[in-house]
């Protein structure tokens, strides 16, 4: 049996009086693309960010169940946020890099989480970081430019680097490509077929096409609930619920 | 039948007029005091200790006076002011505490500058026995400022993006590092213009000091902050209105180094807020 890298029980969470998940239950498995699929509002993202437990920084939110990570429950009270937090790392919808240069950007996490780190370990971790996001050849000499300066691709890109820079073990992407042209977005999703090698990856996205080309397992949710989650093929091509069924053909809604 | 463009013109005269209502006043000032302080300056003006009874030699101790009253109101106003502006913007739940806290910000604000002259005198000179001292009038000078550098630094830190926050979290950083390394450096600059912007009515005001630390003639510079001090605008005051036959001539020029000193501060003030626009380009 494959290991499960993350399960979640029976988990329920709610904006104020508003269920945004409801009575959700599944298993993540490592080294696979999951993509969640849905219409907006359905509670993919929300999902998304209990994993990392982003939706803390919310108020009034409030969550029963649990989501085990390696075994480890993450609403448990004696969670450490920051250890959770290096090991599951986010990609936003919108490429969020730092005002700073390309450098500094990536060892950002680095120089925080530990001190005296030596100048020639810094430039290893860019350039480890850098070529598995397949920009260091573009970018070697131009470390010190300011990353905003960098196009929408490239500064994704840089954005899953920063992450890779502080090991993580778990890649939550959140329509990583919303932003980017159609050629941009064929080579990220390139990327992330690379990547799965290493991590695990859940992405939101809310076009079906991506998920199609790009995941291993594919869950569809509904109003708050998961409907069907199991391999893509299966989802896409002979799905069992009618409600996935719809939304796959476009009949939804 | 109404011609559309003869009210537009009309309306953008009147728009015009009001708005050279205000231009004309400040120009107006600033060039009378140029033209009858500026004669006025000169090294002795600037270097010397009053003499004959104010109505020669020059505004020394007064100049440095109000450097010192300033520089003390900045090192207590500034820690506190930020530190509670991070408080307030990143900390701080919505509640009524909060708004409370927000409310009387607002409110302290809007106190009339002799009501923070006698509250200095009741807290620092009669209840905590510092006397008519520089820190008496720091310490005034630095309470009437902490709303401006409150609001200025809140508004500087909040206009930090959220998605720069969220990015750091999301590496594993905490909350208090993420402030530390990424809001914070992003806010300076806004911080900074509240900042100089602060320090500008500090050293402009005379009824704060009027009880707390303004001497009337004090011919030696003050040798700690126990000590009074003379400052321009109480000088101004004072050589105006309590001393007879000053000549006009040092008069506009003590009003002319007190605007001097106000305008360089909003000036760099203004580079700085000029600065971080150009750089900012999220």
């Amino acid at each position: 049996m494959i290991s499960a890298k993350i399960a979640i029980k029976n988990l329920n969470l709610w904006y104020s009086d508003f269920q945004a998940l409801k009575n959700v239950n599944t298993t993540f498995v490592a080294n696979k693309i999951s993509a969640m699929i849905g219409p907006s509002g359905c509670g993919k993202s929300t999902l998304l960010r209990t994993f990392d437990r982003m939706n803390d920084l919310i108020e009034g939110v409030r969550v029963d169940g649990q989501i085990l990570i390696d075994q480890e429950n993450i609403f448990d009270p004696k969670m450490d946020l920051v250890k959770l937090r290096k090991k599951v790392g986010m990609v936003f919808q919108r490429p969020n890099p730092f005002p700073l240069s390309i450098y500094e950007n990536i060892v950002f996490g680095e120089r925080i989480h530990k001190s005296n780190l030596k100048r020639d370990q810094l430039d290893e971790s860019v350039e480890i970081s850098l070529k598995s996001v397949l920009l260091w050849e573009e970018l070697k000499d131009k470390l010190k430019k300011p990353a905003l300066r960098l196009s929408l691709e490239q500064k994704q890109r840089l954005c899953i680097a920063r992450l890779i820079a502080v090991k993580p073990e778990v890649l939550l992407m959140d329509e990583p490509c919303s932003a980017l042209d159609p050629q941009a977005t064929a080579r990220i999703e390139e990327l992330m077929r690379e990547l799965k090698n290493k991590y695990t990856i859940i992405i939101v996205t809310h076009n079906m096409q991506q998920a199609a080309r790009v995941s291993d397992d594919t869950g569809f949710m509904l109003l708050g609930e998961l409907i069907e989650f199991g391999h893509t093929q299966e989802i896409f091509t002979a799905p069992k619920d009618k409600r996935t069924e719809d939304y796959i053909t476009g009949r939804y809604g | 039948m109404r011609n559309p463009y003869r009210t537009q013109k009309i309306a953008f005269f009147f728009l015009l007029i009001a708005t050279l209502l205000i231009v004309i006043p400040v120009g107006i000032i600033v060039l009378i005091i140029i033209e009858k302080g500026l004669p006025a300056i000169s090294w002795e003006f600037l270097s010397d200790i009053p003499r004959k009874g104010m109505r020669a030699g020059g505004i020394f101790p007064a100049i440095v006076g109000t450097i010192y009253l300033v520089s003390g109101a900045i090192v207590f106003a500034l820690p506190i002011g930020v530190l509670a502006a991070i408080y307030l913007s990143e900390y701080a739940k919505d509640n009524l505490l909060t708004r409370l806290i927000k409310l009387a910000i607002v409110n302290l604000a809007g106190v009339p500058s002799v009501v923070y002259g006698l509250f200095g005198l009741a807290l620092f000179v009669v209840f905590f026995k510092f006397g008519a001292s520089i820190l008496s009038g720091s310490l005034t000078l630095g309470i009437m400022i902490l709303p401006i550098i409150i609001t200025t630094s809140r508004e500087a830190l909040e206009s930090v993006p959220y998605s720069f926050r969220e990015a750091s979290l999301s590496l594993g950083v905490s909350k208090w590092q993420t402030i530390r390394h990424i809001v914070l450096p992003n806010a300076i600059p806004g911080i900074l213009t509240g900042t100089i912007l602060g320090l500008g009515r500090a050293a402009g005001e005379t009824a704060p000091i009027l009880f707390t630390v303004a001497a009337f003639y004090l011919p030696q510079l003050p040798s700690s902050i126990f000590d009074q001090a003379m400052a321009l605008p109480y000088h101004l005051y004072v050589i105006s209105t309590q001393v007879p036959n000053v000549d006009e001539k040092t008069r506009y020029g003590t009003a002319f180094v007190l605007l001097a000193i106000v305008l360089v501060m909003n000036l760099i003030a203004i580079i700085i807020r000029y600065q971080f626009r150009k750089k900012k380009k999220w």
